[in-house]
């Protein structure tokens, strides 16, 4: 991904917000100016939960450019406790030891390098919940 | 929606799907060869100046051959200038998207004849310059920027379809072994072979044998690509073109005594990312496609012989059967295991071996559906037609499910 297209997002990767809909209620991520749920555009930026469950997941071996260092990585979908999913790396855990459900939290980490620029790009990654 | 007026194929061409033998030649020449067939495939005889407009599907000519401008490129190399050229871009769906507007076209009576057709040529770049185009098909900040794939949205659906419905890995199994059956009998297929003759021959390289598929699939000559998708779970990387002419109901005797009729047509986007779809074991887009080509058409999924399904990756074509109506929610893989989905079964899905043993040259294979509809409805199959087929569906599936285009046809 071209340097300036990662830019545009990267206060909402960095500190996972999302939006809230002031006529509905609804908590959605990535925050896109429309509510999809009602059709509203009086949204506002809202800092989303930083713990989840995951819902789905899977390890990647034939990564996309900028994450060959990883791989073989895992992804999932999680799900934050406020009803939020999002799709993230997870980091600090096995393959071997994943279970769907597994309680996770937000870890903000490099998420790779521009292979072209050398520019390092951060965001958040998921690892499993000590509690 | 609804058609206003009949609309029907009477002609269609393809290029065998494949990398090697299309390795010196760009996008124009495989179209070319298709549009070709296509035309000398019109019983009657057909003069392409009849031609009165393009639509060509194709995902990333851009990219992949540093062309733009492909339908125009298409109809000067087709030689039909200077009919309407129009590209349309759905991602792996866009020349299924593309015949359900050709048939817009002539529904709405604006054109009488229409070639349409879809072309990728994907193999001028290294498999890591292919994974990274069609990553441009995903969400690039929300779904690529956190790391993932093609193989790796799919193989998070199929993990969700496995803890929802306990269906499980040996049934995907069972997808690709009849999927690379059907192949075996398809000239224009990718591979054609069946997974126990590549067991025997790449067992043979690598000092090992097998007793069945299965101990095959779950060897090391299988690896995973993304948890539980092994190698053969996903389609291969492939060169080629397709197109059909269409013609209005009114002229169809003018090319033939044998069309085969868009009976009913059907699209649905869904939201592009996997974090806010409302499932992850079913393609919303696919029921609503379906549903409006079958109310269209007047039929029920059930009236379906048989159908072409986007199987890019064997969880794909489970989730579709389930999706379009074929078998109830979580069925699809045990119906693949009890060959209810095979040439001889009671609904054949993808009898040409569908992406996975045909191949997936991504802008070809909407219309490379339509053809091998086409092909069966008229009993011209060869080895892999389906005896008695009498309608037919085609289900093309852009990327993980944003898009999803479905034709129904009959005689
Ligand atoms: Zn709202």
């Amino acid at each position: 991904m071209s340097v300036p297209r990662y830019w545009r997002e990267t206060k909402y990767r960095y500190r996972l917000i999302g939006q809230m809909c002031a006529q509905c209620g609804s908590v959605m991520f990535p925050r896109s100016g429309v509510c999809s749920p009602c059709g509203s555009v009086d949204l506002e930026e809202v800092k989303l939960a930083e713990t989840g469950h995951v819902v789905t997941w899977t390890v990647v071996r034939n990564p996309p450019a900028g994450y060959m260092e990883y791989a073989p990585y895992l992804v999932a979908l999680v799900e934050l406790d406020d009803g939020v999913r999002v799709l993230s790396q997870l980091v600090d855990i096995e393959p071997i030891k994943m279970k769907t459900g597994m309680r996770v939290e937000a870890a903000f980490r490099r998420v790779k390098v521009d292979g072209n620029s050398g520019i390092i790009e951060y965001g958040y990654k998921f690892r499993p919940l000590i509690e | 929606m609804r058609l206003s007026r009949d609309v029907a194929v009477v002609g269609g061409g393809m290029t065998r799907f494949h990398h090697r033998i299309h390795a010196e030649r760009t996008s124009r020449e495989l179209f070319v060869e298709a549009a070709l067939e296509a035309k000398c495939s019109v019983d009657n005889g057909f003069d392409l100046k009849d031609v009165e407009a393009l639509f060509v599907g194709n995902f990333s000519s851009d990219a992949f051959e540093g062309q733009s401008h492909t339908a125009a490129l298409m109809a000067d190399w087709v030689g039909i200038t200077p009919v309407a050229a129009s590209r349309i871009e759905d991602a792996c769906a866009s020349s299924g998207v593309a015949v359900n507007l050709a048939a817009m076209a002539i529904a709405s009576g604006a054109y009488d004849v229409v070639m349409v057709g879809g072309v990728e040529k994907m193999r001028g770049l290294t498999t890591e310059g292919v994974t990274d185009t069609l990553a441009m098909a995903a969400d690039a900040v929300y779904e690529v920027g956190a790391g993932f794939t093609f193989p790796g949205l799919y193989a998070a659906l199929a993990s969700a379809h496995f803890a929802e419905y306990g269906s499980s890995w040996e049934q995907l199994a069972a997808i690709a072994i009849k999927n690379h059956h059907n192949g075996s009998l398809n000239p224009k297929a990718h591979f054609q072979r069946e997974v126990m003759d590549i067991a025997s021959s790449l067992g043979e390289r690598n000092q090992m044998s097998f007793g069945d598929e299965l101990e095959f699939l779950r060897s090391s000559l299988n690896p995973y690509i993304a948890y539980p998708l092994r190698l053969f779970d996903c389609c291969p990387i492939s060169d080629g073109a397709s197109v059909l002419i269409l013609a209005a109901g009114e002229r169809v005797r003018e090319f033939t005594d044998s069309p085969v009729y868009i009976r009913g047509i059907g699209q649905a986007s869904d939201a592009m990312a996997l974090h806010d779809r409302e499932s992850l074991t079913s393609l919303r887009a696919t029921r609503l496609a379906s549903d409006q080509a079958y109310k269209i058409a007047g039929v029920q999924a059930d009236d379906i012989d048989v159908a072409d399904v986007h199987d890019c990756f064997t969880i794909a074509e489970l989730m579709a059967t389930e999706d379009l109506g074929f078998f109830p929610k979580g069925e699809g893989g045990r119906a693949a295991v009890e060959g209810r989905t095979g040439l001889d079964g009671e609904i054949s899905v993808n009898p040409d071996g569908g992406l996975k043993a045909k191949g997936h040259p991504v802008g070809a294979t909407g219309a490379a559906m339509a053809y091998e509809i086409f092909k069966q409805l008229r009993g011209e199959a060869g080895r892999h037609q389906v005896a008695g087929a009498e309608i037919g569906l085609a289900h093309n599936v852009g990327a993980s499910g944003a898009t999803v285009s479905v034709q129904v046809y009959g005689r």
